[in-house]
Parts: C-alpha cells; sequence; structure tokens
C-alpha cells in the first residue's frame, strides 16, 4: 500500500449544482497537505465524502484500501469539523473519555490527550466556560486518539492565536512523523505555506493546481519583486543601472519574470558597494492562489 | 456494547447536569404523594382496597406525565448535536447511527425508571401504611410500573425521530410538543366528538376500538384499567376498557415500543450532516 487516501475521478452533485468535478488526489503516509479554496470551492463537501458522511455521486475513493465510511476507514480516519462546540454541560476531560471509549481505547488517556493540546489545568472545568480556542483544541485532542492514519481537519486553527498555531502545527509535525497522513483546509495562507509538504487548490468543484508550493510557484510563472536599498547617494546609479525601477521610500523596486531572476541578480551584484542591501520576494501564495484560482474560473 | 454505554453515561451526564433527572424524579414523587394522600376519599363504599385506588388515578396521571417527560428528553438528542456541529464527528467516528441512538435510549430510559420506581414507592408505601388491605393492589401497581417504562420508551423514541427530522432544537421542541398535545389531549376529545355525533353507528362500533390501541397513551390506559378491573373508577374514553379485550391492548403497549424506535431509526438513517 503506497497512499492513505486515494480519490480518482470524484464526482459530487446536489441537483443540478455540481459541487465536485472529476477530482483527483493521493495522500501518501506521513505526507502533510493543504486544501485551499474560496467559500464554497467544494472543500468541506470533499471532506464529507472522505469522511463517509455523504455519498459521492461518481468516481472512487479509498482510504487505506477500504471504503469511506466503512468500519475499517472510520477506525483510520480522525476528523476536526469546522466550528465544533461540544455539549457545554461536559467537561473537557468527560468529553474525550466519551471519545476515547467510542474508539475502542481506555478513557484513562483523556488526561494525556488534553496536556498535549494545553488544557490539562481547564480539563475538569466544564465546557461552557471554555473560549473558542479551547474548544478547538478539545477537538484537536479528540483527532489524536488511537494514532489515526488519516487526519482530516477543516479549518483547524481558525480561533487560535499565533503561539497556540505554531503548538499545533508541531503536534501535525510529530504525527507526520510516525506516518499519518493529514489534509487540512485552511483560510490562513502563511502558515500552509510554512507548514504543509504540497498544497491542492480547489475552485468551483475543481483541482486546478496541485503541488509543492516552489512547484506551483515555477507554473504560475509570477514576477519576482525585489527591493534595492542603494547606499547614500548612490540610488540614481543604480536606478541607471536597473531599467524599470522604481523608486518607493529611498528603496528600488522593480519586478522581473521568473527566468530573468537569475540575471537580474548578476547585475545587482556587479553594481558592488553601492548597494546596501537586497531583498527578493517570491510571489506569495495569496498570489498564486488568486492566480490558479481565476484560471481555474476560465 | 462498550461504545452504548459509554454514549449512555454521557447522556445520563447531561441530564443530570441539565436537571432532567431532578425535574422527573419530583415531578413523579409529588404527583404520586398528592394523588395516593387524596385518593382516601372514594375509598369508603367501594370495597376496593386503597392501593387499588390510587393505581387507577397514576394511571390517568401517567397518559399525561410519562410521554410529557420523554419528550422533553429526547427533543434535542439528534437536532442538539447537528447545532451544535458534533453530529457529524459522531458519525465519522466508528459507531453506527443504532448504537448511538440506543445509547442515548438507555440513558433516558433509566432516568424515567428512576422517576417511576421513586412515585410508584412512594404511592405504595402511603397506600400500606395507611390500609392494611392495601397488598392487594401491588400487582396492578406493578403492572403500572413497566407499562410506564414502555409508554416513556415509545415516546423517547417518537421525540428522536422528531428530533432527526426537524434538524434544530427548537423546530424539534414544538413538533415535540405538538405531538404530545395532540396524542394525549386532542386525540382523546375528538373521539369523544365523533362518538357524540356519530350517535352508536359504525364509527363507535368499528373505528372507535381501533382508534382507541392505535394511540399508544390510550392503550396504555386501556390496559391498565382492563386489567386491574378498575374501569368503574375511570372516566372519558377510558369507560370503553369493557369493551376491548386485554390482548389487544397488551399486544399495542408492548408494539409501540420498536415501533417508534424503528421510526426513529429510520429517520435518524436519512440524516446527512
Amino acid at each position: 500500500m503506497t497512499s492513505t487516501l486515494k480519490i480518482s475521478a470524484l464526482t459530487k452533485r446536489f441537483g443540478d449544482l455540481a459541487a465536485l468535478g472529476g477530482v483527483s488526489l493521493t495522500v501518501a503516509p506521513g505526507e502533510r497537505v493543504a486544501l485551499l479554496g474560496h467559500n464554497g470551492a467544494g472543500k468541506s463537501t470533499l471532506m464529507k465524502i472522505i469522511l463517509g458522511l455523504i455519498p459521492a455521486t461518481g468516481g472512487e475513493v479509498t482510504i487505506c484500501d477500504a471504503a469511506p465510511g466503512s468500519p475499517a476507514a472510520r477506525r483510520a480516519v480522525a476528523y476536526l469539523p469546522e466550528n465544533v462546540a461540544f455539549h457545554p454541560a461536559l467537561t473537557g476531560e468527560e468529553q474525550i473519555r466519551h471519545y476515547l471509549s467510542l474508539r475502542g481505547e481506555s478513557p484513562s488517556l483523556a488526561m494525556g490527550l488534553l496536556e498535549k493540546v494545553g488544557l490539562g489545568q481547564a480539563a475538569r472545568r466544564r465546557i461552557g466556560t471554555y473560549s473558542k480556542g479551547m474548544r478547538q483544541r478539545v477537538g484537536l485532542a479528540q483527532a489524536l486518539i488511537g494514532n489515526p492514519r488519516l487526519l482530516v481537519l477543516d479549518e483547524p486553527t481558525s480561533g487560535l492565536d499565533p503561539v497556540s498555531r505554531r503548538e499545533f502545527y508541531a503536534l501535525l509535525d510529530d504525527l507526520a512523523a510516525q506516518g499519518a497522513s493529514i489534509l487540512l483546509s485552511s483560510h490562513a495562507l502563511t502558515e500552509v505555506e510554512a507548514r504543509t509538504d504540497r498544497i491542492l487548490i480547489l475552485s468551483r468543484g475543481r483541482l486546478v493546481a496541485e503541488g509543492t508550493l516552489s512547484d506551483l510557484r515555477r507554473r504560475a510563472d509570477l514576477p519576482v519583486t525585489m527591493h534595492v536599498t542603494a547606499r547614500n547617494g548612490y540610488a540614481p546609479d543604480i536606478a541607471r543601472a536597473l531599467p524599470g525601477a522604481i523608486l518607493v521610500d529611498g528603496a528600488l523596486h522593480l519586478t522581473c519574470a521568473q527566468t530573468e531572476k537569475l540575471e537580474t541578480l548578476g547585475r545587482i551584484a556587479g553594481l558592488g558597494d553601492k548597494v546596501a542591501d537586497l531583498e527578493v520576494l517570491p510571489p506569495s501564495l495569496e498570489d498564486l492562489y488568486s492566480h490558479f484560482s481565476q484560471q481555474g474560473a476560465q | 456494547m462498550n461504545r452504548i454505554l459509554s454514549t449512555a453515561g454521557t447522556e445520563f451526564r447531561i441530564a443530570l447536569r441539565n436537571r432532567w433527572v431532578a425535574i422527573a424524579l419530583v415531578l413523579m414523587a409529588v404527583f404520586s404523594l398528592v394523588l395516593s394522600l387524596a385518593g382516601s376519599a372514594p375509598t369508603g363504599g367501594l370495597g376496593v382496597d386503597r392501593l387499588s385506588v390510587t393505581v387507577a388515578s397514576l394511571t390517568s396521571l401517567s397518559v399525561y406525565l410519562i410521554p410529557l417527560l420523554a419528550l422533553l428528553m429526547s427533543f434535542d438528542a439528534i437536532a442538539g448535536e447537528s447545532e451544535r456541529g458534533t453530529l457529524s464527528l459522531l458519525l465519522a467516528y466508528p459507531i453506527a447511527r443504532e448504537e448511538i441512538l440506543l445509547g442515548k435510549l438507555v440513558a433516558h430510559l433509566a432516568i424515567l425508571t428512576l422517576a417511576v420506581l421513586l412515585g410508584h414507592g412512594l404511592a405504595a408505601g402511603v397506600a400500606i401504611a395507611t390500609d392494611e388491605n392495601a397488598l392487594a393492589g401491588l400487582p396492578a401497581l406493578f403492572r403500572l410500573s413497566w407499562s410506564s417504562v414502555l409508554l416513556g420508551a415509545t415516546f423517547l423514541g417518537a421525540g428522536y425521530a422528531l428530533s432527526a427530522l426537524s434538524r434544530r432544537p427548537s423546530g424539534a421542541a414544538g413538533l415535540a410538543i405538538g405531538l404530545w398535545l395532540g396524542l394525549v389531549v386532542l386525540y382523546d376529545l375528538a373521539l369523544l366528538s365523533a362518538i357524540v355525533a356519530d350517535n352508536g353507528g359504525w364509527f363507535t362500533t368499528d373505528a372507535f376500538p381501533v382508534a382507541l390501541l392505535a394511540n399508544p397513551a390510550d392503550a396504555f390506559r386501556l390496559f391498565n384499567l382492563t386489567a386491574s378491573g378498575a374501569t368503574a373508577a375511570a372516566a372519558g374514553v377510558g369507560g370503553a376498557a369493557d369493551a376491548i379485550p386485554l390482548w389487544q391492548s397488551l399486544s399495542s403497549v408492548l408494539i409501540w415500543p420498536f415501533a417508534a424506535l424503528a421510526l426513529a431509526a429510520a429517520a435518524f438513517r436519512k440524516v446527512t450532516p
């Protein structure tokens, strides 16, 4: 078995509306894959089909060689829904103990899981008193139960502060290192950029781009921006040497195509002492995302 | 099995914290005590022991109270999970939908059983303490107890079905109250007015007994009144108890819980999170 999750030519229709059209993808063990897309692009629908919560209209999905929703698949998959709110009358510990029992694990593991997500102190308080970020941590704790082979996480870091997000991704790194596959959707593009192996961009139910961040950058061929800071008084010299550069707040901004990047860098290096500092800004994930989404829409 | 028990434990805890356990126990205890104390009045000339009279009063009370308690506990079962967003999570777990329902049923039925046992225990205590012949009424009380639990199971099932159908707790609550009013209050009124209008015709002789047996609340009342021979103490449609054989009302009492739960399972299977 090479891949944990394998989807081929998956389609889903709601009446006349095509929610997913011919989506194919695979996720290998230990791989962290981010699913990006607008609201309504089909991310949640895709996740629900993977979980077996709704049937597909066409195509094939297998999770660890099992059909979605089958007992074997359900045992292998952990899920964190978007905006989940547990019963306010239960404590965090009671809720996790229940989920442990449902997976056939010992309820005594609950405290360890809650400490792992930073809820050790609040474990005996009712979930009704928790903040949104704390409820999200309860959700994460239940997703860690029983060493799942595949984690399906719908907007897992919404409601978490930046420090908690970093801790959360550190947890995911550990899981991935142990061979778990992770499929997550997120709106926070910057964090996905640093923390996932592969990115899938979904637009109107179609997979418009797939690859590592550098793959996507190369394929999109968006211009690279460079900021050159001149030593005192040399700005006009540099501007002459770099046609197309614009002076903004004392620094020269210029853009060039990916293919001209090295040549441009060479020219800047040739200016020697006249250059005080140089910054190279690759196209951001936001730029890539809107590029591929628009391409997909055409 | 473990999954069902864990679900039941969690549900019981929630009901305890939401005060449903306290409400059910207090309601049953208070009403049973009031009825058993007030039940002393008609005993004198009837030559019936005191507990048997109390059982007849408790039967009329249970017809209203047990379905109400059952519906109040069950309307949130699926709609609440759906609103909190935990339903899709729960269904992604390795647990069957029937197991979820069974777990909730075990917890809610346990609460109802506790309430029934407490109420009936108090009633028996009062009756036996004040009338030495009251022991003769114990079989009738026992019959009332187990049939009350079955009536509760029927309305729990109906509550789960409504909860699955409506998806929103507010909608489910409305449907539950509607069902209670319809089956427990308005149904009998409609039957009575139909009989008056019919004036001893086909409806009274053929349709009326079937209509009584089709309603789980009426079947419960018929069964208890027929079995204890207390039709003399009954009023309203309960007076028809003589005309319908015991096995028919017993069958209805036994079949309805399973039918209602099958209905709930069917409605829950249709829910897509």
